[in-house]
């Protein structure tokens, strides 16, 4: 078994190409697990490891306030995003950063290896939908972008084509509040059973909601935010409690739960309602 | 340098002291070798090929493609058992390999031994197994109504056991009544199955090194497989990552034995998680159905209860948890009439045995949930309830047995209830989220919230019972002014490491305490479960330890021409209480050497009777918990924010090992309340890793204040009582109690009657 050790992207991306079937091994946290439980042999046996966190492209972040956008690495990791300034920038990828793991995952996790990963339950992932992030790939092949909707496409499965790396993703910054919140049955240290993303544009007088483990990937609620943006009240920023509630129920009716062992439909479903709501209010308290 | 505390007048590392113990810091640092360290050359792998299939005939097995693998040493399966084909702690029902059928998914069907564990997992691939998949058993009641042929020759009724009690025709001016489910727990020990066997040249013999509870039992049974006679197996303890009754029944001891034998080198075996998931026993699910009748006044004057225990494929302990369960139907309450129809049934489902609180636990959930039912039909409080039936010394129980034990029931609740709520209020003072429902997934905003207090009192059977031979034995020998202790207690935890230096420096006024190799060259100490190592192991420590003062003093005696009996110990001092005489116990010894080994018994106790009558429990402890948690009602979530808890210890030989077994006890109450359970689909495990069968983390634990009820025991060797278990019983129903209340201020009326209570179950 081989493993590489690419410093910068363009020995990555040669290590790839050489390599379409080699494992990619990030922070480790999803893919090590996946390796003990065996479900990773057949990799492991295609001899080559290629070990990203010292390819120092992936590792940086760029602010560019011009455009107001951000642009982050694949690298980058939980903790980094908690911390300022990138937490102020993009304060609802931080918030879905406090929700990840444990101290330990949050230092070795990166938001490369959920956007690869795409669970249905990755917590930054429906922060990234409502931003309309943009995912940049790259391969000995060329450059290309997609929107993170078109990236992700379905459960743990993605855009990515053999050979080819997730360079970083672009997201906007903006003015208006964000926030991210997740059930979970214990109080750290749990996967997301139901989760949401509230995003508000002053600017635009926009909002947008994301919601994630409430269908195989994660989706953005149309109808609710065209809710939101008519029946809020953008000069006061308020909004009373009959509203946020409507915009939950409207999210929550795009929602296409599955009862599993973690949870039913029917729980994911209110949660997702109950979570949007309050995500709403905190943005727009007292009515 | 020794020093005695100046406050208490006591001896450091004595008995009452707070002794560190002796493996604390090398478990701390990580340097603590757990069985899974244990490590040696030429050491070959074993692993195991397992069921896929709750219920199937097994058609065929061809192993000759894990022989093609190369690296592979050994494969058995059935036919390679040289001795009994099946073992089992109360009746050998289970098979070592399944040979005709499977039960259950994960039963052994094979295993293997290569040169590496990559090598056993390709060659456990290449083991072909034609199963015929039958209709499995899932359903206990179609088990009870007989419903379903025999999934074993020993059919599938593990036990039917009544208790009728007092004038069943009894009624009460006030009828409560439920049923009551608790789901399948996981004693999730955090070091995984492992073991060691070493064979002896020749292959007359083998040593065994295994983490387990009982080094004695697993010897019977493995001797009993391999065909050899015991004392040609010897087992040493291996350093044991936690227990909670999943390490009493056998699980890779003989298969790893069987792999080393054949082969003639030593061979290891380590379970994943997700295979310690089907590898040992669990807590039994249970479905109980409780009714209580009372005076208007909330005098318990009947109770009437059906239990019902899945016990899985196999007995392993099916039968004495069934036992615990319906003898503890009253919980720690005086109750004159009784009718208790209990049933442990076979199914396909897991195997179940003993786990923590041992069929108590089941019955303390039932009960407790009928209390404040019963406080609530009559417009008392939880805790006025209790009190006003609270058991004492000299009561009846349901099966006729007087309970002897101290028994400070109202104590326990009186004292819990005076110990301070908790000040802080919902959300805490500083705004950290993870002082609310939700935690760090950031949920729930403190106007969501609700606060309740809820209240759980538990009794609980110490050491064996009905007719068991419950002993332990120990060795103690006094040489220069050094002890050493030997004995086959297995230390899973609890401390009992530290306890016996504690009773040794004690009794014989030492400093110096040597533990000796735990392993099976002096008599059974039996198992370490049913909080019974303290009264049991520990009595054995001390009744050696008495005996070789014994000697001691009448060498003293005859030196000095005294009496013996004038003679006592004072510090690290041999005195004449009658006269001057004081001299160092190490002078006193003086080239001497004191040796005795003691087995201790505690009393007998009796088989049951067809109505459920006879004495056959030993002696009992009781724990009261208070329980404040926040409740995020419409989502569902849970924080539990404090425990308060009162428990009857006898005497706290060592305060801190007392506190750990409380906090310890109530994160597994926790983890049952709302959070542990083995999520099971038609026979198959959803959720075997700690990915999803969910632990509680240190920050899901409350804080937790305790007030330890002191009064000495006079049946127990040393006035101490067990104190592993009780915190786990009664903190579940304490807590689901606690989520109750706090709805009841949200407007809401729920049973909430299975645990674990999930979000759903609060919120839709
Ligand atoms: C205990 C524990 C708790 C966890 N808790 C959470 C949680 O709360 N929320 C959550 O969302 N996740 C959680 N996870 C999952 C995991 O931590 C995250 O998905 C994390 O973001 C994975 O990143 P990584 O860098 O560790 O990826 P790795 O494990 O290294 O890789 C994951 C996948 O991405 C691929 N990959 C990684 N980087 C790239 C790249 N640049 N280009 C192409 N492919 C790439 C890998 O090949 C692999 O398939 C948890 C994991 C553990 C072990």
């Amino acid at each position: 078994m081989a493993v590489v050790i690419p410093i910068d992207l363009d020995a990555a991306m040669r290590a790839a190409s050489a390599a379409p079937d080699a494992l990619i091994l990030a922070g480790g946290t999803d893919v090590m697990v996946e390796v003990n439980a065996g479900q990773r042999r057949r990799a492991l046996d295609s001899d080559t490891v290629i070990v990203l966190d010292r390819v120092r492209e992936l590792r940086r972040w760029s602010h560019d306030p011009e455009r107001r956008t951000v642009t982050l690495g694949a690298g980058v990791t939980y903790t980094e995003l908690m911390t300022e300034p990138l937490a102020s920038l993009l304060p609802a990828l931080a918030e879905a950063s406090r929700t990840v793991g444990s101290p330990q995952i949050r230092n070795a996790g990166t938001i490369g290896g959920n956007l690869a990963t795409c669970s249905p339950a990755g917590d930054t992932l429906p922060v990234l939908a409502a931003l309309d992030a943009d995912v940049h790939l790259a391969s000995l092949n060329g450059e290309r972008t997609l929107p993170v909707g078109q990236f992700m496409l379905g459960v743990k499965t993605t855009a990515l084509t053999r050979g080819e790396l997730i360079v970083g993703v672009t997201a906007p910054v903006l003015r208006g509040a964000q926030g991210y919140a997740k059930v979970g049955v214990r109080n750290a240290m749990v996967i997301a059973i139901a989760s949401a993303c509230v995003i508000v544009d002053e600017d635009c007088r926009d909002v947008r909601i994301a919601l994630g483990s409430v269908a195989p990937t994660i989706i953005r609620c149309p109808d609710a935010e065209r809710h939101a943006a008519a029946n809020l009240d953008w000069d006061r920023g308020r909004a009373t409690p009959g509203v946020a509630a409507e915009i939950g129920e409207r999210a929550a009716a795009d929602a296409r739960p599955i009862d599993d062992h973690r949870s039913t439909a029917a729980y994911r479903s209110r949660a997702v309602a109950l979570l949007v709501g309050r995500l709403v209010r905190r943005g727009f308290p007292d009515a | 340098m020794i020093v005695t505390d100046t406050r208490t007048g006591r001896r450091p590392g004595t008995l009452g002291d707070s002794a560190v113990r002796p493996d604390g810091v090398a478990k701390v640092q990580g340097t603590f070798s757990f069985s899974s360290d244990e490590q040696i050359d030429g050491c070959v792998f074993g692993a195991t090929l397992r069921s896929p299939h709750p219920s199937a005939r097994i058609v065929s097995i061809d192993v000759s493609g894990a022989w093609k693998v190369s690296g592979v040493e050994a494969v058995l399966t059935a036919e390679d058992v040289p001795g009994n084909a099946t073992y089992g702690l109360v009746v050998a029902d289970q098979p070592v390999f399944a040979a005709d059928v499977v039960r259950y998914v994960g039963e052994p069907v094979a295993v293997v031994a290569a040169d590496h564990p990559e090598t056993c997992q390709r060659a456990l691939a290449a083991i072909r197994v034609d199963y015929e998949v039958l209709e499995p058993l899932l359903d206990p009641e179609v088990a009870i109504r007989g419903e379903h042929p025999d999934i074993h020759p020993d059919g599938n009724i593990l036990r039917h056991q009544r208790i009728v009690h007092g004038d069943p025709d009894a009624t009460g001016d006030v009828m409560v009544e439920g049923t009551y489910e608790l789901g399948m727990q996981d004693q999730a020990f955090l070091g995984l199955e492992a073991a060691l066997a070493i064979p002896e040249p020749g292959g007359g013999g083998i040593e065994l090194h295994i983490a387990t509870q009982w080094l004695h039992e697993d010897r019977r049974q493995i001797a009993a497989c391999l065909g050899l006679p015991e004392p040609k197996v010897r087992l040493v303890l291996g350093g044991v990552g936690g227990a909670f009754g999943a390490r009493e029944d056998i699980s890779l001891q003989v298969h790893t034995c069987l792999l080393a034998l054949r082969i003639g080198r030593p061979v290891r075996i380590q379970y994943s998680r997700r295979e310690s998931f089907v590898g040992h026993v669990h807590r039994h699910p249970a479905r109980i159905w409780m009714r209580h009748h009372a005076t208007t006044t909330g005098q318990i004057v009947k109770i009437e209860a059906r239990f019902v225990f899945d016990g899985g494929a196999y007995a392993s302990t099916s039968s004495p948890v069934l036992l615990n369960g319906i003898t503890h139907t009253q919980g720690p309450y005086r109750c004159p009439n009784a009718v208790v129809d209990g049933w442990a049934v076979r199914t396909n489902n897991l195997p179940c045995g003993a786990m923590r609180g041992f069929g108590v636990v089941q019955a303390c959930f039932a009960h407790e949930s009928q209390m404040d039912r019963l406080a609530e039909a009559c417009g008392l409080g939880a805790v006025e309830i209790r009190l006003r039936n609270a058991m004492r010394t000299g009561d009846t129980l349901i099966t006729g047995q007087v309970v002897e034990s101290v028994a400070p029931v109202a104590r326990c609740i009186t004292e819990a209830d005076a110990l301070p709520l908790p000040e802080e209020p919902v959300g805490g003072r500083d705004g950290d989220p993870m002082r609310l429902p939700g935690g760090a997934g950031r949920t729930s905003d403190a106007e969501h919230v609700h606060r309740g207090i809820g209240w759980g009192v538990s009794i609980k059977n110490l050491m064996y019972s009905e007719g068991f031979d419950d002993f332990a034995t120990a060795r103690c020998r006094l040489s220069g002014g050094v002890v050493t202790l030997k004995f086959a207690t297995a230390e899973v935890g609890q401390g009992f490491v530290v306890i016996a230096g504690q009773i040794a420096r004690s009794v014989l006024g030492v400093d110096e305490v040597r533990l000796d190799t735990v392993d099976t060259d002096i008599g059974s100490s039996g198992s370490t479960s049913a909080s019974r190592q303290t009264w049991m192991s520990g009595g054995a420590v001390d009744a050696a330890c008495r005996k070789v003062r014994e000697r001691l003093f009448d060498h003293v005696a005859a030196q000095h021409g005294l009496d013996p009996l004038r003679l006592a110990i004072d510090g690290t001092d041999v005195i004449d209480t009658m006269g001057t005489l004081r001299l160092a116990v190490e002078d006193a010894v003086m080239g001497r050497e004191f040796d005795e080994t003691v087995e201790f018994r505690h009393r007998p106790t009796e088989d049951l009777d067809e109505n459920g009558q006879g004495n056959c429990h030993t002696a009992f402890a009781f724990a009261a918990h208070r329980a404040v948690v926040d409740v995020d009602a419409e989502l569902g979530l849970v924080k539990v924010i404090q425990i308060a808890t009162a428990q009857d210890v006898g005497r706290a030989l060592n305060p801190l090992s007392v506190l750990g077994q409380i906090e310890g006890g109530i994160a597994q109450g926790l983890g049952l309340a709302v959070m542990e359970e083995i999520v099971r689909n038609a026979g198959y495990v959803r959720n075997a890793s700690f990915t999803d069968y969910l632990l509680p983390t240190s920050l899901d634990m409350p804080e937790v204040v305790v007030s330890l009820v002191e009064e000495p025991d006079p049946q127990a060797p040393l006035g101490a009582k067990g104190v592993g278990e009780p915190p786990c019983i009664s903190s579940t129903p304490a807590i689901v109690a606690a989520i109750r209340d706090a709805l009841r201020h949200a407007g809401i009326e729920r049973r909430l009657d299975r645990v674990p209570v999930r979000p759903s179950d609060i919120a839709l």
